[in-house]
């Protein structure tokens, strides 16, 4: 028990099961499955297909982190991968009519390769001129938008052409199509992190700077490129987003999501400081956002209190990590016991 | 050049290199100079002083944030939290005053309290368990936003006597310009600040913190109180912008002032401030938010751009004063 408490992977998946059961006991039918029209349905599948999104963008996070980054225009590059490829759509005049996939094809390099080259904007700020990651991402950040809402004009583009449906409302094998995206990249990161020597300099970089570098680990190839990975991510996850409800809203598509994913990659037990890090934590941590978002929305608390819950269990997870206020809970637990012996 | 130029001429040059915080808000007041005068050549009317005095009338809420926003950033911190704490202010003061029947003169003290409390708060955990101020103050605004949507989602308009008539006052300047009650508070605010920054024992703590903090420790400065303290003022500064935002806009709204914490940043940054911390002035953050405000105004005068151009001029500026910054302070690492 004591070794399964200790592997990383542990607390976050607690958490979630907790809160998954919790459900079921409040509402039978909430973990029930049913096979309906050759797709999966049920509340578990509705979660993960829901939280695609924000694990796509949590996965390029949890890298970014990792290198004691950060990356607060996701969600500003999401919206602007969203309306490129809204307006690619619009400008080839595809329709219901078959215009054939080329279109389609067209949206999502233009899209993919305008949110590229946010990340690569983004990295080279960081790591070729040296600026906190922070304040090099907010630019980004506020003028991200601007630049959405430059290609929009201002509007809500609507997109009317079925093959670009597919991506975020789509089913593969009785499965939510955006699933399968989501596995391809975590498969593809693991294999590329965990069989080659990068996950270790990812690591290396983020628990001592100077001391990779003196290492010979190339911080200045390796810290951009996770950026890139970051905006292309976030370029998926607002493909999806704008999939799924058929236009693209350079104004609030991607809102916020940034907070999201950086609370996923701390639920999921990744260090905020750099170093520690784990995609599958972070997606656990998407799925826990997602599930507490479903369940405060289906017990009927307004929706409003998921702010507060999302705040309260960030600090919570903080402080837990935080040594100090470790070290002041454990002596406040051995105190009583040492004087009952 | 210099080596052939008098001594007098390469001393001044030296001694504003080696302040890049002097330098910075040099640039910062010839923007602000140059962008006026491009408005004035550009479109008729764009001199007017009434169209400056609008400027402070327009952003006297962001102008208080920013201040604040000030003293954190001269630590070295960041402040994540104070659009949300606006929002919640408002909220609470527009359902105290319309809804509970409270005279405004009980409620905006008891507003100001709370943002103060609010702030220190996190600060305490910002500097008790070392947390990243970024994480604490991102979780604030969570709080702050969400208590702000609690109270109601609805946005609640006021019209109590006492706030219109504080929204209607015009304090006039002679030659018909005027300013606002609430402009003419945020002017008070950054004099006060000033003097604070530069003359008081707290000021200059904030700003030994910034340059080191281990340093400003071992010097046997109150570095643990005055990091609380500087979040207290922070958000109690936002706590006071809500209260004009208030009086500016007559009503409380959860989704007030959302974005409001980048324009400080961005105002804070353009006005000079490093980062980093330890190196900026509050006049430099007054001529930040004045030409962040330009910007707008400029934009509004020309009437064929569209608003989203604001976005990508600030973004742009950010940038520029960003790289600049490095540039100071990479000469000032060579000399």
């Amino acid at each position: 028990m004591r070794r399964m408490m200790s592997r990383p992977l542990f607390w976050p998946l607690a958490a979630l099961l907790l809160l998954l059961v919790a459900n079921g006991l409040f509402n039978p039918g909430f973990l029930s499955l049913q096979w309906r029209d050759g797709h999966l349905y049920g509340n578990l599948i509705d979660i993960a297909n829901r939280a695609a999104p924000l694990a796509l963008v949590a996965m390029g996070m949890t890298l970014v982190i990792a290198v004691r980054g950060l990356d607060i225009s996701v969600g500003a590059v999401m919206a602007i991968a969203a309306t490129v490829a809204a307006w690619t759509i619009t400008r080839l005049g595809a329709g219901n009519n078959g215009s054939g996939l080329l279109p389609l094809f067209a949206a999502f390099g233009a899209a993919l390769g305008a949110a590229t080259l946010c990340g690569l904007w983004n990295g080279l700020l960081v790591s070729k001129l040296g600026m906190q990651p922070i304040v090099a991402t907010l630019i980004l950040m506020v003028a991200g938008r601007g630049l959405a809402q430059l290609i929009s004009d201002g509007q809500i583009l609507t997109i009317y052409y079925a093959p670009y449906a597919y991506l975020g409302k789509g089913f593969l094998l009785g499965l939510p199509f955006a699933l399968f995206v989501v596995a391809v990249i975590f498969i593809a990161l693991q294999l590329l992190l965990n069989r080659t020597a990068l996950g270790l300099f990812v690591r290396a970089i983020g628990e001592n700077p100077r001391a990779a570098h003196m290492a010979g680990v190339r911080a200045t190839t390796i810290t951009p490129a996770l950026y890139v990975f970051c905006g292309f991510s976030a370029g998926l996850a607002g493909l999806l987003v704008s999939s799924n409800v058929a236009s693209a809203d350079a104004n609030n598509a991607g809102q916020l999501f940034e907070l999201d994913a950086i609370l996923a990659v701390a639920l999921g037990g990744g260090a905020l400081a750099g170093g520690r890090f784990s995609l599958a934590g972070s997606l656990v941590g998407t799925l826990i956002i997602q599930a507490l978002a479903t369940t405060i929305y289906s017990i009927g608390i307004p929706p409003q209190v998921t702010l507060m819950v999302k705040a309260v269990l960030v600090i919570a997870v903080l402080l837990l990590q935080a040594p100090r206020f470790r070290s002041q809970v454990m002596s406040l637990l051995r105190r009583p016991a040492r004087r009952s012996a | 050049m210099s080596v052939v130029s008098g001594s007098a001429r390469s001393s001044w040059y030296a001694s504003l290199a080696r302040t890049p915080g002097t330098l910075s808000l040099l640039v910062t007041v010839s923007l602000f100079v140059a962008l006026s005068l491009a408005g004035g050549i550009r479109y008729s009317g764009f001199l007017a002083p009434q169209v400056f005095m609008n400027l402070l009338i327009d952003n006297a809420f962001l102008l208080v944030v920013a201040v604040g926003m000030t003293f954190v950033i001269l630590t070295g911190g960041i402040d994540l939290s104070v659009g949300a704490v606006v929002a919640f202010t408002t909220v609470l003061l527009a359902t105290l005053v319309q809804q509970h029947g409270w005279h405004p003169l009980l409620a905006m003290p008891l507003a100001l309290l709370i943002g103060a409390a609010f702030g220190a708060s996190m600060g305490l955990m910002i500097q008790r368990y070392r947390l990243q101020p970024f994480v604490v103050t991102l979780a604030g605004m969570f709080l702050a936003r969400g208590a702000a949507t609690l109270i109601s989602v609805e946005s609640i308009g006021i019209d109590n006597g006492f706030q219109a008539a504080l929204a209607g006052a015009r304090i006039p300047l002679g030659g018909g310009t005027f300013l606002s009650a609430g402009a003419a508070a945020s002017v008070v605010v950054v004099i006060v600040a000033t003097i604070v920054a530069r003359y008081t024992q707290f000021g200059r703590t904030v700003y030994a913190i910034g340059g080191n903090e281990t340093s400003a420790a071992l010097m046997g400065l109150p570095v643990g109180h005055t990091i609380i303290r500087v979040y207290a003022l922070s958000g109690f500064c936002a706590a006071f912008a809500g209260v004009l935002y208030t009086v500016y806009m007559l009503s409380g709204y959860s989704l007030h002032a959302t974005g409001l914490e980048l324009d400080a940043i961005a105002a804070v940054v353009i006005g000079g401030t490093l980062l980093s911390g330890g190196i900026g002035q509050i006049p430099g953050t007054f001529f930040g938010v004045l030409v962040l405000g330009l910007i707008q105004t400029l934009i509004v005068f020309d009437g064929t751009l569209s608003s989203w151009w604001t976005r990508i001029v600030i973004g742009f500026l950010l940038l520029a004063f960003c790289l600049l910054q490095r540039l100071l302070l990479s000469r000032k690492a060579l000399q």
